[in-house]
């Protein structure tokens, strides 16, 4: 076959654009095998938000509740124990709270709560995602809180991370507001509903 | 002409029957001092096929769905004639698999396989061992014990180190807000489909790169410096039936011990199938001790003893990224461990030393001492590959033989 006569520019460009095309086509095609990946419409449907009755719950204890699968703790702490967080003895790795990335902003960064007496935390270790088993103050001597059992981290009674521990981060506050005084909604966050 | 020699030229007039099972075995002439370490890549193959053809049966029970997976397993143990022999070779086999390429590697690392001009073979070999670690990580969550369940949850959570879209990625990942019934499917498909046509691809690659440069020996020397008149390497031998024949003395011994786990102590004592398995998964439930299993616990370890999460992912995966630098980290002027200076041993030896207590430590929960330990461990891990450059030079070298001895 002889080349002669063949202009070598038209055919860079119909490569070029042929292949430019072909890419374009990929990208479009790929969308739907990773789309596909994200949760489904049904999975959606099951991560609802979650009402909690506070009215049975004393000082010291703690609720656990499942939304979206997840385990999600709800503690009422007294007012010995809130003072005692407020003026903590423990060497803590963001004691007032200031990765906005960890509570809602209508959260008050010190107490980590709406209410200070109720805390709502997401029952997800920050470090590798274990669920942490509560410590009451009773039980440890360092305070009380939440230790997770796969790494060592520990969390105070605020979901505060302690220094030299694998965690990074304080444990997650949800969205979550109060419907009535002794009831509270996981999942819509203050202002939102 | 015979009607078989008719036959044979027929096929070869159509298909390179012949010659590919010349040059791959009748006329593949490997170097004639290979030893006891050579036996294990022959090995990894035998476990291959043993992995591929019980994992076909064992779908032919199992279900793939968060309601039915636990349940379908104790079906397979239980009620499917010969299913727990076939579940417990695949079971076994997965650590076995892990055993016999660990000691493949550390092969090439005292002869200095990986070194020029074999390191596209060390590259596809780093390549099956990553694909080798998803494969098992994926094929412990479907069993959807208690154990696979968190197991997954703590491995699938390292993604959320990445920065910004880290907790996007993961949703994505999990195909839920938890590992669920969509992660479980999405792990079947990918562990039965997807990753073994991936490492079948990769261990012939693997081999077709080998049999390009000839296999390395225990001597680290290059047989096809002196070839006979026929261009043979004179310190070669045919590996069918030479090898062939080696190698099933190789595969006697290995099923003996394979035999010996599968019949008397398939879980190995919780180092094979670990205990919280027998329970079903429970997403409200960790168990009170996550440990993976064994053949991750050297890099699980890595992984903790950084204090900080995200660093802790880096080390982790910079402790097997590092290992695909082998062949331009090593200087020394020779291959084996046999002709390098006798701090060569030293260093391997520390490393091995380092990496079995880094394994050790990974099994257990931590306290201050351990974790103590396993940075100490940790930090001499990375001083092997990254002062490679510098210590792989030092002292006098021992004369290398023109032919290899043996």
């Amino acid at each position: 076959m002889s080349n002669d006569g063949v202009d070598n520019g038209k055919r860079r460009f119909l490569t070029l654009a042929t292949s430019a095309v072909g890419a374009v086509g990929a990208i479009g095609i790929a969308v739907p095998f990773i789309q596909s990946w994200n949760p489904s419409a049904k999975a959606q449907a099951a991560g609802a938000p979650v009402n909690v009755k506070l009215d049975k719950l004393e000082e010291g204890q703690m609720i656990r509740v499942e939304y979206q699968g997840l385990p999600y703790f709800v503690v009422k702490r007294s007012e010995t124990i809130i003072e005692q967080l407020k003026n903590t003895k423990f060497d803590l790795k963001d004691p007032k709270s200031e990765n906005p990335a960890q509570q809602p902003a209508y959260v008050d960064n010190e107490t980590r709560s709406i209410r200070p007496d109720i805390v709502v935390l997401k029952g997800i270790c920050t470090h590798l995602g274990c669920v942490p088993q509560h410590k009451k103050v009773t039980e440890v001597d360092w305070g009380g809180g939440f230790f997770c059992p796969c790494h060592g981290s520990r969390f105070d009674l605020s979901g505060r991370v302690f220094a030299g521990v694998p965690a990074s981060d304080n444990l997650e506050v949800p969205e979550y507001s109060y419907v009535s005084d002794n009831e509270i909604i996981i999942g819509v966050g203050e202002g939102a509903a | 002409m015979t009607k078989m020699a008719q036959l044979m030229q027929w096929v070869d007039d159509r298909f390179p029957a012949t010659k590919v099972w010349n040059e791959h075995l009748a006329e593949y002439y490997a170097p004639k001092n290979f030893n006891f370490w050579y036996f294990f890549g022959s090995l990894a193959l035998l476990v291959l096929v043993n992995q591929i053809l019980t994992g076909i049966w064992l779908t032919m029970n199992y279900t793939p769905t968060g309601e039915g997976a636990y349940a379908s397993v104790e079906f397979i143990m239980r009620d499917v004639e010969w299913g727990w022999l076939l579940r417990y070779m695949h079971s076994t086999g997965a650590s076995a698999f892990f055993a016999v390429v660990y000691l493949h590697m550390f092969r090439g690392l005292i002869y200095g396989s990986f070194r020029k001009p074999r390191e596209l073979v060390w590259l596809f070999g780093m390549i099956i061992f990553v694909l080798l670690m998803a494969e098992a990580f994926m094929g412990y969550l479907l069993p959807w014990g208690n154990m696979s369940y968190w197991g997954a949850q703590v491995i699938i959570n390292l993604f959320s180190a990445i920065p910004v879209y880290g907790a996007d990625i993961v949703e994505w990942i999990r195909g839920d807000f938890l590992i669920s019934g969509a992660t479980l499917t999405r792990f079947f498909a990918l562990h039965v489909v997807a990753l073994p046509m991936a490492l079948l691809l990769m261990v012939f690659l693997h081999i077709v790169a080998l049999h390009k440069v000839g296999s390395n020996n225990p001597d680290g020397i290059e047989i096809k410096k002196y070839k006979d008149e026929n261009g043979i390497p004179l310190d070669g031998i045919p590996f069918h039936p030479y090898y062939t024949v080696k190698d099933i003395v190789g595969v006697a011994g290995f099923l003996f011990i394979f035999c010996l786990i599968i019949f008397f102590a398939p879980e190995m004592g919780g180092f094979f199938l670990e205990p919280p398995n027998f329970t079903p998964a429970d997403p409200l439930k960790t168990p009170a001790h996550i440990a993976p299993v064994w053949y991750f616990t050297p890099y699980y370890s890595i992984l903790r003893a950084v204090p900080d999460q995200q660093l802790g992912v880096v080390a982790m995966a910079a402790s097997l990224i590092v290992m695909f630098f082998l062949p331009w980290l090593d200087r020394a002027k020779v291959k084996s461990v046999r002709y390098k200076h006798w701090s060569f041993k030293l260093w391997v030896g520390l490393f091995v030393i380092c990496f079995i207590i880094l394994g050790y430590l990974g099994m257990k929960g931590p306290t201050p001492m351990r974790t103590l330990v396993a940075q100490i461990c940790t930090v001499y891990y990375f001083a092997f590959f990254f002062l490679m450059p510098w210590w792989s030079t030092w002292g006098e070298t021992k004369p290398v033989p023109e032919r290899v001895t043996h």
